[in-house]
């Protein structure tokens, strides 16, 4: 209890954050599983799948919050990362419908029979079993943050340069899925989905299983993220932030640093895609598309950059929003990030959780 | 093409107390050898053939009116500029127109650059802590613990530069001055041999300004340390040994009284004699 009441104190906010979640964790699956349908506080299958959506959005708020926020790379192509790690896992997910495609062929999914492809591409090999999508959904996106990070940072590549060739990349990605020659599935990409490691995705269970594993990748990401930042590894990405060339000067090396960062960044974005595609049931190239990149930056923008919590809530709180307005008023939604954008930018520049810490911070002295 | 038979292939490595080998070796107590350096911008000789010699535990001030050369010097010494002839070595057997600038600085030369760059959302001991000498790579960082005798040494350095009370703050909030000794203090923990430190108290408050002459005061014996400075009651109220730089070359040297006695001191650089000289 002592020891629980020190962690507040010393990072209220992410204490905060790690409660909310545990309570979450623990309340969800009880409230959709365990309470009956009928009751005032039943949780519904599609409630518990928006919260693991907005979850997964929350993990690729956190992994751009650590290469933005705290290490000054402002990547505008995270949401390829996360769509590779998608893709990773959506094309176990295809491999595991098996014979019950619309085409019943036990071997090829449905668009390659569609496209009347003989065999099975060799880049789908091994997909048919699940650890090695596991070890794709990491390694692909990493791999890929590693070799564009390796050359854009060793050619001392920064600011506003980097942040197009990162909005390049995603585009480029995006166009070659689009194909439907890639064998990617084309501007249709995979759904159908029927199940996961054998386990329905329509079951309950399964669906509660998935949040669980959601809310503990959340979790996982935002202590791995803090324990990074709060190291002395943090506090030298942080002065590369502010003062790269000093870094240097101090016999840091720069790149190595910006290069892990931002691989790992790859990585947890990665992996948040891989727990959206099952459960959102879809994933497309549209996924790839720059203006989704750049949503990512608002969301940890407007909830409050460099604090990591700040970017999982901000990621929450504009997914929410837009899951109402899109409901209520959809031509409105764009007009209202826009303008929640402008307002953040000019009024609360350290975002949500930045105003709240200056508002208690008030309250404190007065 | 054997090494032996090549007449240059010996200087990377000369033995370190051979008076016959490349290396200077020929100064007992000599920290840094700068030997006939000429450097030429477009014809125009920002050095020519200065030679200097600065000794182990020295406080040194160079003066001399702008363009005389002294920052192309302080180039010089820490790789950033190469010379177009002229030998530079720093202790016995490292020669610094052989290395490259992140390896003088590890070799234990740290230079002080007159606009103060700490890291501003750092605190004070942070500041120190970054810069303290070790394994600077990802993986070790990551898991790095402060040791007692790091901590200790920090401790020191903050002593050292009188900012103890401030260790917790923020570097950003620290005035001027302040700013100042924080960067000097970074450069301590990197544990230069010799320290470069150009134009200290430009902008200090007087306070601040002697505040600063204790702290280089402090630091010689332990460290060499080479002032650049155009503040003349600043150079009188630290300097023991004055070199004046004009056009490139040595124009005088010695302690202050005789050095702004000198003649041909007063007529380049303190322009008016007399008053100019002995203004206090």
């Amino acid at each position: 209890m002592q020891a629980l009441r020190a962690a507040f104190a010393r990072d209220p906010g992410g204490s905060w954050f790690l409660a909310v979640l545990a309570a979450g964790f623990v309340l969800v699956p009880l409230l959709y599983l365990a309470v009956p349908d009928g009751s005032g506080l039943h949780l519904s299958g599609y409630t518990v799948t928006l919260l693991a959506k907005y979850m997964s959005y929350a993990i690729l708020a956190i992994a751009v919050d650590l290469v933005w926020g705290y290490c000054g790379i402002l990547s505008l192509g995270h949401g390829a990362f996360f769509a590779l790690g998608g893709y990773a896992m959506g094309m176990y997910l295809m491999r595991e419908i098996g014979a019950r495609g619309v085409y019943g062929d036990p071997l090829l999914p449905d668009f390659m029979v569609f496209l009347n492809w003989k065999e099975l591409p060799w880049f789908w090999y091994g997909f048919d079993h699940f650890g090695f999508a596991l070890l794709m959904v990491v390694l692909v996106p990493g791999l890929l943050a590693l070799v564009f990070g390796y050359f854009a940072f060793r050619a001392r590549v920064s600011g506003v340069y980097l942040s197009i060739i990162t909005q390049a990349l995603t585009y480029a990605l995006m166009l070659a899925f689009f194909r439907n020659d890639m064998g990617f599935g084309g501007n249709n990409g995979f759904t159908d989905f029927k199940d996961i490691a054998g386990f329905p995705l329509q079951e309950p269970r399964t669906r509660a299983v998935l949040f669980l594993l959601t809310a503990l990748a959340l979790g996982g990401s935002f202590v791995l993220c803090r324990f990074i930042v709060r190291s002395r590894a943090g506090r030298v990405i942080q002065a590369v932030r502010d003062a790269e060339s000093r870094a240097r000067f101090l016999g840091y090396r720069v790149e190595n640093y910006k290069l892990w960062m931002f691989v790992l960044s790859a990585v947890l974005a990665g992996i948040a895609g891989a727990l959206y595609v099952p459960q959102i049931g879809i994933i497309n190239p549209s996924e790839f598309s720059p203006a989704n990149s750049i949503e990512i930056v608002i969301w940890v923008a407007i909830g409050g950059r460099s604090t990591l919590y700040g970017a999982a809530a901000g990621a929450v709180f504009v997914n929410y929003a837009k899951t109402y307005f899109t409901a209520v008023l959809p031509s409105f939604w764009l007009y209202a990030l826009g303008t929640l954008f402008i307002v953040v930018t000019l009024f609360l520049p350290r975002g949500i959780v930045g105003a709240i810490a200056a508002l208690r911070q008030r309250r404190a002295k007065a | 093409m054997s090494g032996a038979t090549d007449p240059g292939a010996a200087a990377p490595a000369p033995a370190p107390d051979s008076a016959a080998g490349p290396g200077p070796g020929r100064r007992p107590g000599v920290v840094l050898y700068l030997e006939a350096i000429t450097v030429r911008f477009d014809g125009f000789k920002a050095l020519d053939a200065l030679t200097l010699y600065i000794d182990a535990g020295e406080l040194r001030c160079i003066i001399g009116p702008n363009g005389a050369g002294k920052t192309t010097m302080m180039d010089v010494i820490t790789g950033k500029t190469r010379p177009d002839s002229g030998t530079a070595w720093f202790g016995q057997d490292i020669d610094l127109l052989t290395r490259t600038e992140p390896q003088i600085a590890q070799s234990g030369i740290g230079r002080k650059f007159q606009k103060p760059t700490v890291f501003e959302h750092h605190t004070v001991f942070e500041n120190l802590e970054l810069a303290m000498a070790g394994d600077k790579s990802v993986w070790r960082s990551l898991f790095h613990r402060l040791t007692p005798a790091q901590g200790e040494l920090i401790g020191a350095t903050l002593e050292t530069i009188g900012l103890v009370q401030r260790r917790g703050e923020l570097a950003g909030a620290l005035s001027h001055g302040q700013k100042q000794w924080l960067e000097i203090g970074m450069l301590l923990m990197q544990e230069p041999k010799l320290l470069l430190i150009d134009e200290p108290v430009a902008g200090m408050t007087p306070q601040e300004t002697e505040r600063t002459a204790e702290l280089l005061l402090s630091l010689a014996g332990r460290h060499s340390v080479v002032v650049v400075e155009h503040d003349m009651d600043f150079v009188r109220s630290i300097a023991r040994k004055v070199t004046v730089l004009h056009e490139g070359r040595v124009l005088a040297e010695g302690d202050i009284d005789t050095v702004q006695a000198d003649p041909r001191v007063i007529e380049v650089y303190l322009g008016q004699p007399a008053d100019a000289a002995t203004r206090t």
